[in-house]
């Protein structure tokens, strides 16, 4: 019985998530700080690790619990809009024209800021705003969708449809959030030049810190009785449900969740890529988003992580060569997955790896009168 | 207590069609176990759907243990009363292993007590005992959908004995059994009747399977075209003349 108490395979992992810790928190900073690792491939490994953050949050919604949405970009853009806010509310009066309002709204002749812009004057305000908003909007969503049983292939249009109305929102001038331009210029976030390879070092370990809290909350969570429920309601939801399990609770708890790594993906984006527009929040980059997810291997968290990084990599190298066939590739690449390796990267890999492991001792199906059990348990 | 179960007037209309038409029936706390038999379509299935708060009646009411109104209770909050169902096909998770599925059967079903990742002492326990018991103590870490038929049914058996159920409801259990199995699965539900203080309302196609369980006098409602055509001890059942004419043309009841 004790073999039960611990979950399968979770020892082995442990190990990958100390050596991730060690590679992205410590060596990567370490190595920029003695100038083995230019500030320009920190930076973008600063974008990657905030997007990784958003991808995780993905996996747990579609990879573990089964529920697609296709307007993750939302939270997303909600935690970059609202920390991008700030920033330039930080730097106003600084500008070209010297102004209490940042410089795009000058241009709009908007010369008083608007009230909503006010509480992101201060920081906590706007992380809170960034977490929080997000998480408080997909609970709302969720609240109203899963009570009415609304699921599936309806949730995922649902959301979709909501994430193209945002992102028509967001386009529009009068939304006073910079319109397609969306929000740049930023100059400083605590009073720290955005400009400084230190800032952006500092931005680094923030945002690879935050991944590794965020990827051992969802080891924890996965592991813990809930995430449990929430693969079975992937499995048979109904099923769930006469287990006495309230599931729309889950549900909304865990799209939430995603709800608000997105934005906190969004929060740590802005500062190191220094611009956010309506482009980032619209239905594309939310399909995107399901992409990472599902070449790297959904259900998996590691799969989340490596997806994100590797095709944000992937574009960071093509986008700069041949930047026309860029969506062919992405487009071709899903296509590829789904039909080639279900099981995405992380599939592959465990493939080879039991290829060159040699035959392993088969779990089978076990004899239909009851024999004994191909494989004991192992204690 | 006087009722464990107390359906009044059950009527419940699919665009229509009546599937029960004012139903009534009372399982007393003492029963053990009640079989509800009836020819395709009499409306057995549509009477659990209606107590685990999955079809809305139009009319009726059922209550459970003289207090617990079920017309307006949600399907889950029901399970946590002790009203556990069991569908006819081995709805076990098959991604998860024989101990995942039993601990997410057993214990409290809130969310806050679902945040963690430990399962005390006592709670392994029990699992280890209804496994003994349903013969899968052996299979703890083998995925479920590994299983055979069979053993998917008893692992099912297993997560309905460790959730500690007051009435438990059966929905064909040995469907798709062999011989060998459905033996060994009657003697399971009367181990269970015995053993436990928790009732089992059986419903069942197989009049072999329904002998070997009801043999000692349990009651058995015949239920025809949405209501109850005739209730009482097997032998009483099968010979109501009523009970015959509505199995004409299926095969006479029991041969």
């Amino acid at each position: 019985m004790d073999a039960a108490t611990t979950p399968t395979n979770g020892d082995g992992q442990r190990l990958w998530v100390w050596a991730f810790g060690a590679v992205f928190v410590i060596a990567m900073p370490l190595a920029n700080g003695l100038g083995l690792l230019s500030d320009y491939y920190l930076n973008l490994f600063g974008k990657y690790l905030a997007l990784a953050i958003l991808a995780l949050g993905m996996d747990l919604l579609w990879g573990y619990t089964g529920i697609l949405s296709l307007g993750q970009a939302i939270f997303f853009g909600i935690g970059a809009y609202a920390i991008g806010m700030h920033m330039l509310l930080a730097g106003s009066g600084k500008g070209v024209y010297g102004e209490a309002v940042p410089d795009f709204m000058i241009w709009n002749q908007v010369y008083q800021l608007p009230l909503f812009w006010k509480p992101f004057r201060s920081l906590p305000m706007a992380l809170a705003g960034a977490i929080l908003l997000p998480a408080i909007l997909a609970g709302l969503v969720g609240f109203l969708t899963f009570r009415r049983r609304l699921r599936g292939t309806y949730f995922a249009i649902l959301t979709q449809a909501i994430a193209f109305a945002v992102w028509l929102m967001v386009n529009r001038n009068e939304m006073k959030l910079g319109g397609t331009n969306g929000l740049t210029d930023f100059k400083s976030l605590l009073g720290f030049p955005l400009r400084e390879p230190a800032t952006q070092r500092a931005l680094y370990v923030c945002t690879a810190a935050v991944l590794l809290a965020a990827l051992l909350l969802s080891r924890w969570l996965v592991a813990s009785k809930a995430g449990l429920v929430l693969q079975a309601i992937r499995d048979n939801e109904r099923r769930v449900e006469f287990l006495g399990y309230a599931v729309t609770g889950y549900k909304i708890f865990v799209f939430a969740l995603a709800a608000a790594l997105a934005g906190l993906s969004g929060l740590l984006y802005a500062p190191q890529v220094g611009i956010i527009t309506p482009s980032q929040v619209g239905v594309l980059p939310s399909l995107e988003i399901v992409i990472w997810v599902a070449f790297g291997g959904r259900g998996t968290l590691w799969g989340a992580l490596l997806g994100a990084i590797s095709i944000n990599w992937l574009r960071s190298l093509l986008t700069a060569s041949a930047p026309k066939v860029w969506p062919i590739i992405l487009g071709g690449l899903f296509v590829a997955v789904i039909m080639l390796f279900p099981h995405g990267l992380l599939g592959i890999g465990r493939r080879l790896w039991g290829l060159l492991a040699g035959p392993q001792p088969a779990v089978t199906a076990v004899e239909a009168t009851g024999g004994s059990p191909v494989r004991e348990p192992t204690p | 207590m006087s009722t464990l179960l107390y359906v009044d007037g059950l009527t419940v209309s699919f665009d229509g069609f009546l599937a029960l038409r004012n139903l009534s029936l009372i399982v007393d706390p003492q029963e053990k176990i009640r079989v509800v038999i009836g020819p395709n379509g009499a409306g057995k299935t549509t009477l659990f759907d209606a107590v685990t708060g999955q079809v809305r009646p139009v009319e009726g009411r059922i209550v459970f243990q003289d207090t617990l109104d079920l017309l307006d209770t949600t399907t889950h909050a029901i399970a946590n009363r002790g009203v556990i169902r069991k569908f006819q096909t081995p709805s076990v998770f098959p991604g998860h292993t024989v101990f995942e599925n039993m601990r997410l059967s057993s214990g409290r079903k809130t969310f806050r007590s679902s945040l963690s990742t430990r399962t005390t002492a006592a709670e392994q326990e029990r699992i280890a005992k209804v496994l003994e018991q349903v013969g899968l103590l052996p299979y703890l870490n083998a995925r479920a959908g590994m299983l055979s038929h069979g053993q998917k049914q008893w692992l099912e058996m297993g997560m309905l004995l460790v959730q500690d159920p007051t009435l438990l409801l059966l929905d064909e259990p040995v469907a798709g059994m062999t011989r060998v199995e459905k033996e060994k699965t009657a003697e399971l539900i009367d181990t269970i009747s015995q053993g436990s203080a928790c009732a089992i309302m059986l419903i069942e196609h197989d009049m072999e399977f329904v002998r070997q369980v009801a043999r000692r006098g349990h009651r058995v409602t015949v239920l025809h075209e949405g209501s109850v055509l005739s209730e009482g001890p097997l032998d009483q059942v099968q010979a109501d003349p009523r009970v015959i004419e509505a199995y004409l043309g299926r095969g006479t009841l029991g041969r």
